[in-house]
């Protein structure tokens, strides 16, 4: 057993019902487990919702959280994503103001490196879409705050799905 | 095709069920099924006093027969009321499948007049729950609900019933399968793990059952006895489990944990094997838990995986209801060379007796040991507090006897309203309640339903004017400051800086009288036996016996909270 704590993910089919979202992060709160990031989306079967989620825990809770994940009525099947090829990215905009000229080029730089699109652009503002790991995203918000004063994050939450050759991230 | 309302089709869905009695509080928004219930004969419909008391009855009369309890509740402070009850039963696996009210699907978010979010507000505390929001989908989901109660770990269902959804007209077809994707109960044992767990039962020097209420649900204390025939294994039981095997068989040593026997609290520190079926190792049996049977090997058989290496770490996991599981140990077990440990386990037993025997006033053993002289066929009840592990320690549940009692949650005021729900259920079987004076003023209302009901139960009073349990706690643990358990304090009491205070309220006699049951008070030993002879007399009317205990009288042993062996209070 490995006591550390970890950043750990799992993706979850569940019924597309009422109350479902509300039961899975109540679960969280009530059993105060933590929960980094969820998402969640309709999938082909209107009837079925697929999550994303993540949670640091050891490895006792999480093996809990599965468990008792997989008890819920509503969910359909838990998969979990730690050992597994899976594709994962995160969806990250930035809005960065009172750009001066020098800092706008900044921002083009920093986003031509991250592969990210500028996606809008005002008379001192610039705003830049990245989608890659949410560890990535983690990186470029580190590095804007420290770069610009006043800049304005919001974050979509990373969705994966299992790779279908030997790919990982 | 006729087309019927939702409220016929519930009706109809009970029928279908086998529903044979409903506990129902009215309102509003379910005046239209009472009158549909009004309209039948097939389904007794029972009223309690209070919507608490209500869900207790339906459990209890759920845990007695084996059915599931059936509740209807109106809308809002109806559906409230539930909560206690609901988590009682989640927490102890009872299968209830509960009918909320809801105001019309229009007005809902609007804080419409008794309108609350009562599948959010249980979400937590049922096995499942769910607004019925169209009516062709209320055959399916009242079907799937009946499943997911009475299957797997059993537990509580709500069902909640807008107003409007239940008006409309719609197929009156019931359906008879049920298939939820997410939802699929194991109904097999692991072979494989099995074998593994009994060749290490067979091979262990010092093995030991350990049977939780898991074994009680499935019905399985019979095969379970056979088992533990065959293989000469000694056995303990949590107070959910007791009665997993007769409390009176050679090889039941007694209940583990806090207030647990010395005996059994011993052994479970020295086993080699535990060998644990349909428990959840909850704090108040395990103690701290790396003290925990440290020299053990431990199989865990449970119904739900999440039980399993939650709270202890299990080296044999085994998931299958404890009835498939006895049913095929029973095929396979040895006899076990167990003698030597058994004659170390007997000398524990000796040492430190469970007994209430040195004091000269009546206690609470007397009482119960007199019980277990007059009744071989009954079910008790309990509340909670220290009568409740009196009778945990000391009532002999044998083939023919049944506790009901709240072990998970805890619940006071859950005693009474239980034994009229274990009563209606087995009209034929004597029925018992114990509670303190407590519990009991916390569902006293259901003497009207009991007398209205004309049932003789037999509810047994320990009065120490205290919330004994806490005040146990006190004493012991907060150098005698008596904070809120003194049941006589009031502003007499803070005038007179507790020189004064009134005689206890109620008088139980007569408030039973008042209700026109029976009410007798005992203060001495030698009235014991009489009372219950005159209680046993009756056939109509509930019998409420006062017995005045000591306050001073505790419960022991008891280990401290998160203690250890260490710990264990023997006696003050």
């Amino acid at each position: 057993m490995d006591n550390s704590m970890k950043k750990r993910w799992i993706s979850l089919y569940v019924e597309n019902q009422v109350g479902v979202l509300s039961k899975i992060s109540g679960l969280f709160s009530a059993k105060s487990y933590n929960l980094d990031s969820l998402t969640v989306g309709t999938t082909e079967d209107p009837t079925i919702s697929r999550m994303t989620i993540a949670t640091v825990s050891d490895d006792e809770t999480f093996e809990q959280i599965k468990k008792q994940l997989n008890r819920m009525i509503e969910v359909i099947k838990v998969i979990d994503f730690t050992d597994i090829f899976v594709r994962m990215k995160e969806i990250l905009y930035v809005k960065v103001f009172h750009c001066t000229p020098a800092a706008k080029v900044e921002v083009f730089q920093i986003a031509e490196t991250f592969k990210a699109k500028v996606i809008d652009y005002g008379r001192d503002s610039v705003l830049v879409e990245f989608v890659q790991t949410a560890t990535k995203n983690d990186a470029v918000v580190k590095l804007m705050k420290e770069e610009f004063k006043s800049i304005e994050v919001v974050r979509g939450g990373s969705v994966g799905i299992e790779s279908i050759s030997m790919m990982e991230r | 095709m006729r087309k019927i309302t939702g409220n016929k089709l519930l009706v109809r869905a009970l029928k279908e069920e086998g529903v044979d009695t409903i506990f129902g509080y009215p309102g509003a928004c379910t005046i239209d099924i009472s009158d549909e219930l009004y309209k039948q004969d097939d389904i007794r419909v029972i009223l309690p006093r209070h919507e608490q008391a209500l869900v207790h009855e339906a459990d209890a009369y759920a845990r007695t027969t084996g059915k599931a309890g059936v509740c209807l509740v109106t809308s809002g402070p109806g559906a409230t009321n539930l909560v206690t009850g609901l988590a009682t039963a989640n927490y102890d696996s009872v299968p209830l499948v509960c009918f909320t009210g809801q105001v019309a699907k229009n007005l809902i978010g609007n804080d419409a007049f008794q309108e609350v979010d009562i599948v959010g507000i249980t979400r937590s505390i049922t096995k499942y729950g769910v607004t019925v929001r169209n009516r062709e989908d209320l055959g399916r989901i009242i079907k799937e609900a009946f499943y997911i109660a009475r299957t797997g770990r059993p537990g509580p269902v709500l069902i909640d019933l807008p107003k409007d959804v239940m008006g409309e007209l719609g197929s009156p077809d019931y359906p008879d399968t049920v298939n939820i994707r997410g939802y699929k109960p194991n109904t097999s044992v692991h072979m494989g793990q099995l074998k593994r767990a009994l060749k290490m039962l067979k091979k262990a020097k010092k093995p030991l059952f350990l049977a939780g209420g898991g074994v009680n649900i499935a019905r399985a204390n019979k095969i379970f006895t056979e088992v533990v025939n065959k293989t000469n294994v000694p056995v303990v039981t949590t107070i959910m489990g007791r009665g997993a095997v007769p409390t009176n068989h050679p090889l039941f040593i007694g209940n583990l944990g806090m207030h647990g026997q010395y005996a059994a609290n011993m052994a479970v520190e020295e086993c080699d094997l535990l060998f644990s079926i349909g428990t959840r190792f909850n704090d108040r049996i395990t103690g701290k838990l790396h003290a925990f049977a440290p020299n053990a090997q431990i199989v865990h058989i449970d119904i739900d995986t999440a039980s399993i290496s939650r709270n202890i770490h299990v080296h044999v996991p085994i998931v299958a209801d404890a009835l498939e599981a006895v049913t095929k140990m029973n095929e396979y077990v040895e006899s076990c060379e167990t003698d030597e440990w058994l004659a170390r386990i007997r000398a524990w037993k000796e040492e430190h007796p469970l007994t209430m025997k040195n004091y000269t006033h009546m206690t609470p053993m007397d009482i119960i040991e007199e019980m277990n002289r007059q009744f071989d066929d009954a079910i008790i009840a309990t509340d909670v507090g220290q009568h409740q592990m009196f009778v945990t320690q000391y009532a002999e549940i044998t083939e023919k006897k049944q506790l009901v009692t709240s072990g998970g949650l805890g619940t006071m005021g859950y005693g009474f309203p239980a034994a009229i729900g274990a009563k209606l259920g087995n009209p034929d079987k004597t029925v018992i309640a114990i509670s303190g004076d407590g519990g009991m003023q916390m569902n006293i209302q259901e003497f009207a339903t009991a007398v209205l009901e004309e049932l003789p139960l037999i509810l047994c009073v320990f009065n120490n004017e205290y919330l004994g349990m806490v005040r146990q706690w006190q004493k012991l643990f907060y150098g005698k400051r008596y904070g809120m358990t003194n049941m006589r304090s009031g502003a007499m009491y803070r005038r007179t800086n507790g020189e004064q205070m009134p005689e206890y309220t109620p008088d139980f006699v007569r408030l039973a009288e008042s209700y026109g049951a029976k009410g007798i008070r005992v203060t001495k030993k030698e009235e014991i036996a009489a009372a219950f002879e005159s209680a046993k007399a009756e056939t109509k009317v509930p019998t409420l016996i006062e017995f005045i205990i000591d306050p001073e009288d505790l419960v022991y042993p008891m280990i401290q909270p998160g203690g250890t062996l260490e710990d264990m209070i023997m006696d003050c």
